[in-house]
């Protein structure tokens, strides 16, 4: 506001507005709503696993079929990591590094794939479990489905900006945008350790 | 900051642009008013669609033995009316008045992602239309059914595929489901927006109560709304792939289908009934000639009743033979939300206290809603009692105590929403007169068919019967209701007539009619697509106020 005095109908002048004016970025708010409002979606899907462990009325059950996924959730956890290490990079102005690191992290989570698609492979082939046998492979197929359905979102959202980043499009001031893209990825994540608890090991 | 009174701008009589050109304009914008003004309009057109459902029912019901509608036409009619009017038009008002308003009220040029929100829009008028498909494709390759008729909660097992053939429960759950997706993106949008679009000085306790009111509004719809997408997902899941979530014979629980519905379902009745407080937050006090009383109490009750909502959800599960120690939670619960809720009516009546009370439209019809969601929350508490809950459960009484919440708190809002902003989307004004007639008969019409409800309902009236035998002691009051449905067109016909007549020639509204105090009042009616001219600065709660009295300013209080 200007100095005081240039308006004599003001009683005094209005206390100053915070200078500058910081507001949170909408990329940011917007993806924490999304994460808000995904959760909610599994929230409903964890508890339909929880209420119905154990109410199978026929086989196969999951002590018999389902093995823990080693593997495949190492590499999706570690991903978690590498995007990080990767944003760092192109803030530090190494679009190298950042392809790099990036790169890591989509051969992560398409490994988290490939197991995934492994292990179904086995419980309808070998085990003859579909989503149509029992409440097991019901609730199953519709958690982890979603959750895998959800990685490979991800994976082609990560790929988008792979593909920007090597021809050269991305450059540091990207950062934050990317950094918006990782929270996904992190929530994807921590979506995989309620389900790796609930399904491998209170299920099991 | 904008002038206030500068030249009216007056609809400008345009240098004639082909319709085409218009119709393409509407079709491709991402202008947040424009997209406000669509909401509410569609979300009126499906009001008749489903007021025309409700008579249909209601002649059916005039008199006893009737058979103006057969039974499966009768369930589809109250399936489609309850269905249309929770997803249709409750939801589309709150986005509609939330989209209108909120980058007005906070000094934005728009919502944070504006094609996101376009998006959102056809994605919930396109679910609508696909839900009213039903009536030509229900029939599927079955022949069986036209239009859903498992009534808007959908109870499992009616839904499976073997009680409910044909494709018409598939049309409810995608056409839901698509409008669903459609409402949670223009959530996450004005939630956004809220958060990163509000002008210099609107800090958080400056902005308007309609606003924040929005917020939370917004963040409830995130919690809730996905739950009940999660549960379409599995009931298709049911109904395509063969899955059990809701197969009893295979295990499978009907009751954690209402566990998962009423969780969305019963907070999304305040998601419904928020904005209409956060609409009487900004007409009573303007009205009143007094800022707000209890400013932080009234954001403070409503951010507890958004989470106090999210745990009273098997209130409407009493019957179905939960655990005492369940039925005993719910109903404490229950009555708990009763508490914030009764703050806000104090609040509004501390607001008309007082006051230099205006009784201008939009104040005639907030007033009616104070006296209507009073009777309509006592009714509520009544029925948390769980006894008196196991006698009255799917009885009359209900209907009649959630069209009081729905009509008497909602719509009179709403209407009082549509006389109140009206002359700021069009620049100009509704008819007081005809205003006057539609208030007086619509209200008379509601109060004679729902109060009257209320009777048959304790006299053992179950809900979603087709017909009844004479001579319950049921016969008089039912047909004083269907009389109370032709009071309450007639009355709506004059609020037609009234838009009508005053979109041609109604009177010009000028910038500030009512001599308001939010930031929307301050540019022109009706706006132009970038809404002012400099970003205002605000120093107070009433920005407009500081405006007009710079000897008086609000800051110096606040």
């Amino acid at each position: 506001m200007s100095a005081a005095g240039t308006s004599s109908t003001l009683a005094t002048t209005p206390p100053a507005v915070p200078s500058p004016w910081r507001l949170p970025d909408k990329g940011k708010v917007g993806m924490a709503c999304l994460i808000l409002t995904e959760s909610s979606f599994f929230a409903i899907f964890v508890v339909a696993y929880v209420f119905y462990i154990g109410k199978s009325l026929n086989g196969p059950f999951p002590a018999d079929v389902l093995e823990l996924p080693i593997l495949g959730s190492i590499c999706l956890l570690s991903s978690s990591v590498t995007i990080v290490l990767a944003i760092r990079a192109l803030r530090a102005g190494s679009t190298g590094m950042f392809c790099a690191w990036w790169l890591v992290t989509i051969l992560l989570g398409l490994e988290f794939l490939v197991g995934t698609g492994i292990e179904w492979y086995g419980l309808i082939v070998e085990h003859g479990l579909w989503i149509d046998t029992n409440l097991f492979g019901t609730t199953f197929y519709s958690l982890v489905g979603f959750h895998a359905f959800h990685v490979t979102l991800g994976l082609l959202m990560l790929t988008l900006v792979l593909v920007f980043g090597l021809t050269g499009k991305l450059r540091p001031e990207h950062a934050e945008r990317t950094e918006v893209l990782s929270w996904y990825w992190h929530f994807v994540d921590t979506v995989w350790i309620v389900v790796f608890t609930v399904v491998y090991v209170i299920g099991r | 900051m904008t002038v206030l009174d500068e030249g009216i701008a007056r609809p400008h009589a345009p240098e004639h642009v082909s319709r085409w050109v218009t119709v393409h304009a509407w079709a491709t914008t991402v202008d947040h008013k424009k997209l406000g003004v669509m909401y509410i309009a569609s979300a009126l057109v499906f009001f008749l669609i489903a007021g025309l459902e409700a008579s249909l029912m209601r002649i059916q019901l005039a008199v006893p033995n009737n058979d103006f509608l057969p039974p499966n036409t009768f369930n589809r009619m109250f399936t489609m009316h309850g269905t249309t009017m929770v997803f249709l038009v409750g939801m589309p008002m709150f986005f509609g008045f939330g989209n209108y308003l909120t980058p007005l009220m906070i000094g934005a040029r728009d919502l944070a992602f504006p094609r996101l929100n376009a998006f959102g829009f056809w994605l919930f008028l396109f679910g609508g239309l696909l839900l009213y498909f039903s009536f030509l494709g229900g029939d599927g390759l079955y022949g069986a059914g036209t239009a859903p008729d498992v009534g808007w909660f959908a109870y499992a097992p009616l839904t499976g595929r073997a009680f409910s053939r044909g494709n018409s429960t598939d049309y409810w759950i995608l056409g839901i489901l698509v409008s669903g997706l459609g409402s949670t993106a223009t959530a996450l949008n004005l939630a956004t927006t809220i958060f990163c679009a509000r002008c210099p000085g609107m800090t958080w306790s400056k902005l308007p109560v309609f606003v924040w009111l929005m917020l939370i509004n917004c963040l409830l719809t995130l919690v809730i709304l996905t739950p009940l997408t999660a549960a379409q997902v599995m009931l298709l899941f049911d109904r395509f792939l063969g899955a059990q979530f809701f197969d009893t014979q295979a295990g499978g629980s009907a009751v954690l289908w209402q566990h998962f519905f009423w969780f969305f379902g019963h907070p999304e009745v305040y998601v419904l009934i928020i904005p209409a407080f956060a609409i009487a937050s900004e007409i009573v006090p303007v009205f009143s000639r007094k800022p707000l009383f209890g400013y932080p109490f009234m954001i403070g009750a409503t951010v507890t009743i958004a989470f106090i909502s999210l745990s009273v959800w098997a209130h409407h599960m009493f019957v179905v033979g939960l655990s005492a120690s369940a039925n005993t939670f719910f109903a404490a619960s229950t009555m708990l939300i009763a508490v914030p809720t009764g703050i806000k009516i104090f609040n509004w009546l501390g607001t008309m206290w007082g006051g230099k009370i205006r009784f201008k439209m939009p104040m005639l019809w907030c007033t009616a809603f104070i006296f209507s969601f009073v009777i309509a929350g006592l009714t509520g508490v009544m029925l948390a009692i769980v006894p008196f809950d196991w006698q009255l459960s799917d009885s009359y009484f209900v209907v009649a105590h959630f069209h009081f919440v729905l009509i008497g708190g909602l719509l009179f809002n709403i209407f009082a929403a549509i006389y109140y902003w009206f002359p700021k989307v069009t620049g100009r004004m509704l008819d007081e007169k005809l205003g006057r007639l539609h208030f007086w008969v619509f209200a008379t019409g509601f109060y004679v068919t729902f109060g009257t409800m209320h009777f048959p309902g304790l006299l053992g009236m179950p809900r979603r019967i087709y017909t009844f035998d004479a001579g319950r002691g049921w016969d008089l009051l039912n047909l004083i209701c269907s009389l109370g449905v032709l009071v309450q067109a007639i009355g709506l016909c004059f609020f037609l007539w009234n838009v009508v007549r005053s979109l041609l020639r109604g009177e010009p509204a000028g910038d500030d009619p009512w001599d308001a105090w939010t930031l929307e009042w301050s540019t022109t009616s009706p706006p132009p697509e970038y809404n002012f001219e400099s970003v205002p600065v605000v120093h107070s709660r009433r920005p407009l106020w500081d405006l007009k009295h710079p000897e008086d300013p609000d800051w110096k209080y606040e």
